[in-house]
């Protein structure tokens, strides 16, 4: 904690030690209950918006397992990101009803408009692209999420739009 | 407030039915997934504040409630007493709604269903085929109560099921559920009986009962609905169910992926505590259960129940080899049941209803109702539950009111990436676990898509595929590298660079994979391989040998063409296309040069006058 901390400013330093205190409290709330990782993990992710190596083995040291295992199980799970969040994360859901409804096209016009493609960033890091499991709105296909708004029945002319609303924010 | 004894259940209920007595009107807002999506909050806000400005708020009671169904034409909205059924409603038609009907008594018909075959408006809801062709057991309360209020679900007669289990010895329980016939809903169809009866016999100091609610297969969302509709009831069927096998443990395994399910089922354990239905000494009767919400972290693996029990431990969610089954040595290390989300919402009316009631629904060996989720080319998608037994046809057609688009039906996939397809020629067969296992389809967990005419079949498995392989944990091999040989072969194929060998490697990996693979997932990996195989195979013959794609889907064996007739040689495809392949003068029709053609499709998507074509 100590060596990425040295580089920081204060204020990003004071809300680092935030963090982590509130960490700490949530692996607090856990000990004594049996196989908790994986939720101690959600909450890591949901405090640091990522897990980088130093959570890992901050976690790790705290609940008495080597991080190798705590990686290990973080590396198994789509849920779980190594690499920090863009300002808005764009989901296209491929389950198989927005699949046959057109998913793919939306892919492809969301790659053409931010020059990116899947798992990757905009040089700006406002925007990401990604492919996400089913959501479970397969009435609605198909469906592009954007943070955690759901957008329903997507044509790719409707994705530039989308897009619009969340370059001013 | 505190319920000790059947006694406490019983006035609880009458109180809150007096309570709703009082309303002339009640407006059902549907909170269900699809309708959060369409912004049903704005809607209920609405006219939770407008019925109060209106000063109605003594006559007309507004409830939130779970799924109602119809999932694409939320928001959704039912008044009662006259049950009428009105779609899209927006802030501004929730107005008129109670402007015209709740003060004038007028219909407004244009509001309310639309069936597409009869071209006609169905106000009342029981009119309509999607609602009178279902049989409601396991959503019996999903979409027509307060997803949040235990009262609401002891009114509806919640937790008497349990008071009743709790009088009867535990072998009594287990012989109840076997005679119902229940098998699990989660795809195998294991008797649930002979599993609880299991759990009731294995020796442990201490036993878990789980319910698996990981419903990963894309293009189900049935679990998902029932547990925000009618959380309640997931509670009471687990409690009979530890109850039945002696554990006081449970846990409900639930993904990530379904943030509202989560919120939901954890405030209803809170409520569920606060009001002694959870914890010690539930209803008087000295047995002592609680449940813990586990949450998975997107791993399609963790459906099956050794990954599973891994991934609540907080490991890797690699299965476990078996045996030991979970019944002998399960999470922990305990004996431990698991059944999926809606195995356990037929609990509570078996018990209080008895299994001959349960029993005289469905056909065979296939007893009661089973959820399903229409999704894909169909025009009413939702959730709906039917007796089993009905045909395809009748829940696809006249439930789900036939293909989008006025395309011809080309085949209904069920049961996911372990799951196969059902043709034209066998849509008059009964939905049962035996009849679809015997076309080579599996029940599944209830996921059903409809797929057009327009949708082919090679890249269909193709997609399945890529799922397996992305999703395949990679403990053994031909999960991890028969699968991966198999969508290479895949995609060879969809690319017009396939041979007829192929087809018959790709049979013969997928027996082996079918033979050796360690869990369940890779065992049924090669399904939607070898049914679209067995059902389609000129449509995979003709991307080898004519390289053509008859859906037009595979974009590789794609050629685009402009229509002289149509072309009005605005130039506008030639100067959008990226490798400057097409060549024609102002005023006179374009010609694109298929040795060129890099089958983006520009053109296509810029033609104003629909002059290209692609075939």
């Amino acid at each position: 904690m100590t060596d990425v901390a040295k580089n920081l400013s204060a204020a990003d330093r004071d809300e680092l030690l935030v963090n982590y205190e509130k960490l700490a409290n949530v692996i607090d709330l856990y000990s004594g209950k049996e196989g908790c990782l994986i939720q101690v993990l959600h909450a890591a992710q949901e405090i640091f918006g990522y897990l980088p190596f130093e959570v890992q083995k901050y976690v790790a040291d705290k609940m008495g397992f080597s991080v190798s295992y705590v990686s290990s199980v973080s590396s198994f799970y789509s849920f779980f990101s190594t690499t920090p969040k863009t300002k808005h994360d764009v989901r296209v859901c491929l389950g198989t009803a927005c699949y046959v409804r057109g998913g793919k096209l939306l892919i492809e016009k969301l790659q053409e408009l931010l020059g990116i493609g899947v798992g990757e960033a905009t040089a700006d890091n406002v925007f990401s692209i990604h492919v996400t499991r089913c959501v479970g709105a397969c009435g609605l296909a198909p469906v592009v999420v954007v943070d955690n708004d759901v957008y329903k029945q997507v044509k790719p002319g409707d994705i530039a739009g989308i897009l619009d609303q969340y370059r001013g924010e | 407030m505190r319920v000790n004894n059947v006694n406490d259940l019983k006035t609880v209920a009458e109180r809150y039915n007096a309570e709703l007595k009082k309303y002339e009107h009640t407006i059902y807002v549907c909170g269900g997934g699809g309708c959060i999506s369409s912004k049903c909050q704005d809607t209920k806000n609405f006219v939770e504040a407008y019925i109060k400005e209106q000063g109605l708020a003594d006559k007309v009671n507004v409830i939130f409630t779970g799924c109602m169904g119809t999932c694409a034409m939320g928001p959704v909205v039912l008044v009662e007493p006259e049950r009428i059924y009105y779609v899209h409603v927006t802030p501004e038609r929730a107005k008129d709604i109670i402007d015209r009907q709740i003060l004038k008594g007028e219909v407004i018909e244009e509001y309310t269903f639309f069936d597409v075959n009869l071209n006609k408006h169905i106000p009342c809801i029981d009119d309509i085929p999607f609602f009178a062709e279902q049989v409601q057991i396991v959503l019996n309360k999903c979409g027509k109560i307060p997803f949040d209020s235990v009262e609401a679900y002891i009114a509806k007669g919640g937790f008497t099921a349990a008071a009743k289990a709790f009088t009867m010895t535990q072998q009594q329980i287990i012989d109840e559920v076997t005679a119902s016939g229940l098998r699990g809903r989660g795809g195998a169809g294991f008797p649930t009986g002979i599993k609880w009866s299991a759990g009731m016999k294995a020796k442990g100091d201490k036993k878990c009962i789980v319910c698996n609610a990981d419903e990963g297969d894309p293009g189900a969302f049935m679990d998902r609905s029932a547990i925000e509709g009618d959380p309640f009831c997931l509670i009471e069927g687990m409690m009979i169910g530890g109850f039945a096998i002696g554990a006081n443990n449970g846990y409900v395994y639930c993904r990530a992926e379904y943030p509202v399910a989560v919120e939901r089922f954890n405030k209803a354990l809170d409520i569920a505590r606060e009001w002694g239905l959870l914890g010690k000494n539930i209803l008087g009767s000295g047995f002592d259960f609680d449940i813990e919400l586990r949450i998975g972290a997107g791993a399609f693996v963790c459906g099956e129940e050794t990954a599973l029990m891994n991934s609540i431990q907080g490991e890797r969610g690699e299965p476990r080899q078996k045996p030991p089954f979970p019944f002998e040595s399960g999470l922990f290390g305990y004996p431990t049941i698991i059944n999926n989300v809606e195995t356990y919402y037929n609990i509570a009316e078996i018990i209080n209803r008895g299994a001959d009631w349960f029993a005289q629904y469905g056909v065979g060996k296939s007893k009661g109702t089973k959820v399903f989720a229409l999704a894909g080319d169909v025009i009413n998608t939702g959730i709906v539950e039917v007796p089993m037994g009905m045909s395809l046809r009748k829940l696809i057609f006249e439930i789900g009111g036939g293909i989008t688009d006025g395309m011809k039906f080309k085949a209904a996939q069920m049961g996911g990436p372990s799951g196969g397809c059902i043709t034209e020629k066998n849509l008059d067969t009964s939905v049962d676990y035996e009849s679809l296992t015997a076309l080579g389809a599996i029940m599944g967990s209830g996921g059903l898509i409809v797929m057009g005419e327009n949708t082919c079949m090679v890249d269909t498995a193709r997609f399945f595929m890529q799922f397996i392989q992305d999703e395949s944990c990679g403990k053994c091999t031909p999960c991890r590298v028969g699968t991966k040989r198999m969508l290479e072969i895949l995609e060879r194929i969809t690319q017009g660079k396939g041979t007829l060998e192929d087809l018959d490697t790709l049979e013969e990996l997928s027996y082996t994979i079918k033979d050796t693979a360690m869990c369940g997932l890779g065992q049924t990996a090669p399904n939607p391989v070898l049914s679209t195989l067995a059902n389609f195979r000129d449509e995979y013959k003709a991307h080898i040998v004519d390289k053509t794609c008859p859906a037009h889907i595979c974009s590789a064996l794609a050629h685009y063409y402009i229509v002289p007739e149509k072309c009005k040689g605005c130039t506008l495809c030639a100067r959008n296309c990226p490798v400057q392949c097409i060549s024609g003068k102002v005023k006179e029709p374009h010609v694109i040069d298929q040795d060129k053609c890099i089958k983006c499709g520009a053109c296509m998507t810029n033609c104003k006058f629909g002059a290209v074509i692609k075939k």
